[in-house]
């Protein structure tokens, strides 16, 4: 029953994309795709949650005659729970984009809404993939779709070098993928995954494969020191695309090294390892960048190669658990990434959102020009607080639910017998500490400077409150961070299953115990029983006194301006002061000068050393094949002539083999 | 039944004892400067005396500004919860527990840092920003006392670990190191000397005072009231790896905190608070020797 009800998700995305597309001019265009494209996620939800629960496999071969003799699809526990994601993510998003696009009647808009059908349909796709085939073509449908979002306001001529970054970007990720399946291929002899799981290659074999499988996938996760397409290309998109981009999409990376992992047999413990160190390089540099930034949609996009870099730990001790043969670490891991997958998709598209809510209300990125949003639109801001807490690991939302089991992972690794080398995952440990102070340190900066004081520059009166279909899109999404904070045990009940399937032979439910879960939900309560006896309280003594409004106390200084408040750039400043040394520091300063100074200002920089090592590998890489292009003129009898050369070369070596 | 009581007697420490620790140290400082110096029960007037007061708020701020005090008291105390004193109980104890331990402390500063931001004022956002540098250099050195716990004692909860450590009272060179990060640690966290001087005059050097300028009536006894609250909670959490034999028996609790409160008065006498750019090297100070003690217990030989 379960995939029927799959396949008409999947068959209504495509649908509804087509037929949004072709509507195209029509006024109600964008909201009618928005609302078939939601039920369809919908539908494709609650299929997906039905599959999980069940945790059956099934593969579905089509006959095709050329060139391949099959081709299949497939949902194992793994596929169902990133189907979940990208239904729960994408139908979000499809919601807020009615509201977004609806200000707009020209029929680009809803040819934006029909791309992003079709990017939720091809994720889908690349999750249900079962062959090399199907699935290379599923990707690359899903890098068209968000390439042509990506460059949706192509007027804009950093949106365009965005895009090409992008483009670079996956055309690098893609031809190491081909490497990839090409060395699985060979030796499996068969396109089929089923093939390369039952004949996984060994030793040097086993090793080049996961290697490239990190680097591929890698990029489209956003992995350090690959990650540099994305805070280009993220913000470039229209906020629904952002949410959807940054919450989904770039998973499917990590679902390609995930499903990866089950075709290359028992790990070795340093894959885990290597894992380990590029997931604290991503967490790290991404935070560090992420402070460093005053463009609203860029730091949310540092954000995402922070917590990418979060779910790689939790991989890395899931391998390393697999690795030394303790499945209830393992276990631990491979959960506490996988949640942080779902978690990250809900909090990150309800800031991807909320911060598509700022700029439609006041048109500026720039959080150095905002303050006091929460009067002007009240539920966008406790709704980004509410987004904000969760992506900063906070008690009582869904990411301190996350962060909590890879923590666990890692502590319970450091219990395990020395002889264990599952033990080194507890540097995990501090490292999380100092990510999640910092990712704290961030979002009170962002919160604190967008949405409470006065506003810096634009006036306050301009702003406003965005539409109904918006505010629920983002309502939900909240709603979402809450329940996964308040009953951790119904989501930990999602990601064991697939959890267990990663962790390999040798890993039953009964190898890891996580019952104390249910005891962050009594905490939980406990804390919000606690904000209400003494907000009550407060209410009831000041009930009957006088209580007066008047200016901030600024000292005694009796004419301060909404200009004095402390910016973002100096709020960063003391927090990664300790750690100039890790990145690159570009400061340009007018100074203070003379007995009347007029002017003096400082604008920081930040930049990640290992971007740079990567664009300065790439450019030494590309410099001798520029040389290449004189066989590229123009002239299109030239190409004629190239393509009979190719024939007759052929030819020749048909006919003498 | 009976461990109906010891809850109780915990809440009623926890509640009841942390005004009386500012009193000490007040009257210690007293004590070494030559003066008579406040009575020891003056906290707690003046806590009834701002609860009986109305209060004044800024017209920039917002209910950020209200919400910051309740839920950074809420998080403290659902955080001392997960302490065990007086026994090896502690009226919340799951596996686990202490990384929540750390991060309801975490959501009383995300919210205390919000509700300074709340007010527009440039003095409390400095004070914000230096309590986010001071927060996220604190925290894994946090974690690391934590973790080495963990592996000395091989629980995952608070109220097992100190159970553990009480019943085999061994001090190891690990143990100590822990202390003295966590040591480090408490004065950061509670904004005492030579981070952070809590009785200074002059805004622009303030951490945590300075965030807490525009609050005013109820809403400061609030904060000065949970302010109190994390001194004496992490002061036991000190107490407890320092000398774990004295969480077995809440008279122990009393006398350790207290002892700890007479040390931060003797060092808050003797010692200035240190420049800015300092408080960040001995807070990686504190980190490195906890970094240490984690080592030491994993690699040492004989270790568990």
């Amino acid at each position: 029953m379960t995939l029927p009800l799959l396949a008409a998700s999947f068959a209504l995305l495509v649908i509804g994309a087509i037929s949004t597309w072709l509507a195209g001019a029509h006024r109600a265009a964008p909201w009618s795709g928005s609302a078939i494209g939601t039920a369809a996620c919908a539908l494709g939800a609650g299929a997906s949650l039905a599959l999980l629960r069940i945790g059956t496999v099934h593969t579905l071969r089509i006959a095709w005659s050329a060139p391949i003799n099959e081709l299949s699809v497939g949902v194992d526990p793994l596929s169902a729970f990133f189907l979940l994601c990208i239904f729960v993510v994408g139908g979000l998003s499809l919601v807020y984009a009615a509201g977004y696009f609806s200000g707009d009647a020209s029929g680009t808009t809803a040819s934006a809404v029909a791309w992003l059908q079709g990017l939720i349909a091809a994720m889908a796709a690349v999750v249900l993939a079962r062959d090399v085939v199907v699935f290379l073509v599923a990707w690359e449908i899903m890098f068209l779709a968000s390439y042509v979002l990506v460059t949706f306001d192509d007027r804009d001529a950093a949106v365009r070098r965005a895009g090409f970054t992008y483009l670079v970007a996956s055309h690098i990720s893609v031809v190491l993928l081909f490497v990839l399946f090409g060395l699985l291929v060979r030796h499996a002899g068969h396109l089929d995954f089923a093939a390369f799981a039952a004949a996984p290659p060994a030793g040097r074999a086993a090793t080049l494969c996961f290697g490239i499988a990190l680097a591929g996938f890698g990029i489209k996760a956003g992995l350090w020191p690959l990650h540099g397409w994305l805070p280009e290309a993220h913000p470039a998109a229209p906020s629904p695309v952002s949410a959807v981009m940054s919450g989904v999409m770039i998973k499917m990376g990590i679902y390609g090294i995930l499903r990866t992992l089950t075709f290359l047999g028992p790990p070795p413990a340093w894959w885990g390892i290597t894992l380990l160190i590029v997931g604290a390089f991503s967490a790290l540099a991404g935070v560090l960048l992420a402070l460093a930034q005053h463009d609203l949609k860029r730091l949310l996009a540092y954000h995402s190669v922070e917590n990418i870099g979060i779910i790689a730990l939790g991989i890395g001790i899931g391998v390393l658990g697999t690795a030394t043969h303790a499945p209830g670490i393992a276990i631990a891991g491979f959960s506490g990434a996988l949640l942080h997958t779902l978690n990250h998709g809900l909090f990150k598209g309800l800031l991807f959102q909320a911060a598509g809510a700022v700029l439609h209300a006041t048109g500026s990125r720039d959080i150095e020009s905002h303050g006091g949003l929460l009067r002007a639109m009240p539920v966008t801001g406790a709704l980004f607080l509410i987004g904000a807490v969760a992506i900063s690991g906070l008690p009582p939302l869904n990411g301190f639910v996350s962060e909590w089991l890879i923590y666990m992972a890692a502590l319970r690794s450091g219990v395990l017998p020395r002889a264990n080398g599952a033990t080194i995952a507890i540097v995990v440990v501090p490292l999380l500490a100092l990510v999640g102070g910092l990712a704290t340190a961030c979002f009170v900066k962002v919160f604190g400077v967008v949405f409470l004081g006065e506003p810096r520059r634009a006036p306050r009166a301009a702003a406003h409150e965005v539409g109904g279909a918006m505010r629920v899109a983002m309502a939900l999404g909240a709603t979402a961070c809450l329940a996964i904070g308040m009953a951790p045990m119904a989501a930990l009940q999602l990601v064991v299953k697939p959890a267990i399937l990663l962790a390999g032979p040798g890993a039953t439910p009964a190898a890891v115990d996580l019952s104390a879960l249910s005891a962050l939900s009594l905490t939980a309560a406990l804390l919000g029983a606690g904000v209400g006896v003494l907000a009550l309280g407060r209410w009831w003594l000041l009930r009957r006194r006088e209580v007066r409004h008047t200016v901030t106390w600024d000292c005694g200084y009796a004419l301060p301006t909404s200009r004095m408040q402390y910016t973002a750039t100096s709020f960063a400043q003391p927090v990664l002061e300790p750690f100039a040394a890790l990145l690159r520091v570009r400061i340009e300063r007018t100074p203070v000068a003379g007995e009347f100074p007029r002017q003096a200002r400082e604008d920081v920089q930040l930049s990640d050393p290992g971007e740079a090592a990567v664009r300065w590998a790439l450019s030494a890489v590309v410099a001798p094949l520029t040389r290449v292009r004189v066989l590229q003129r123009g002239p299109v009898q030239l190409y004629l002539l190239y393509i009979l050369l190719a024939l007759l070369v052929l030819l020749v070596w048909q006919v003498r083999s | 039944m009976n461990l109906m009581w010891i809850c109780l007697l915990h809440l009623l420490l926890m509640l009841g004892l942390p005004p009386l620790l500012v009193g000490i140290i007040g009257r210690v400082k007293a004590t070494v400067a030559g003066r008579r110096g406040a009575p020891l029960l003056q906290p707690y007037r003046d806590l009834l005396r701002l609860l009986r007061k109305g209060a004044v708020y800024s017209t920039t701020t917002t209910w950020i500004f209200r919400a910051g005090p309740i839920v950074t008291l809420a998080a403290t105390v659902v955080a001392g919860c997960l302490l065990p004193f007086g026994n090896a109980h502690a009226p919340l104890a799951f596996e686990g527990d202490l990384v929540v331990f750390a991060y309801l402390l975490g959501l009383g500063r995300f919210m205390t840092m919000a509700a300074a931001l709340d007010t527009g004022s440039s003095f409390e956002g400095m004070g914000a920003s230096r309590e986010a540098a001071v927060g996220a250099l604190a925290e894994p050195a946090i974690f690391l006392v934590l973790a080495t716990l963990v592996v000395a004692t091989q629980h995952l909860s608070l109220a097992t670990i100190f159970g553990s450590l009480s019943a085999t009272a061994t001090s190891s060179p690990a143990l100590l190191l822990c202390g003295a990060a966590l040591g480090a640690v408490l004065l950061a966290e509670n904004a005492r000397i030579p981070i952070d001087d809590p009785t200074t005059h002059l805004e622009l050097t303030m951490l945590h005072e300075v965030m807490v300028l525009d609050h005013s009536g109820p809403d400061l006894a609030l904060i000065e009231y949970g302010s109190a609250v994390k001194l004496f909670v992490t002061s036991a959490l000190f107490v407890g790896v320092l000398l774990p034999r004295a969480l077995l028996h809440p008279l122990g609790v009393v006398l350790g905190v207290t002892a700890v409160a007479v040390v931060i008065g003797l060092v808050e006498s003797v010692m200035a608070r240190l420049r800015l750019p300092r408080v960040k090297q001995f807070l990686i100070g504190a980190t490195a020797l906890a970094a240490v003690a984690l080592a030491a217990q994993l690699f040492a030989p004989g270790a568990v």
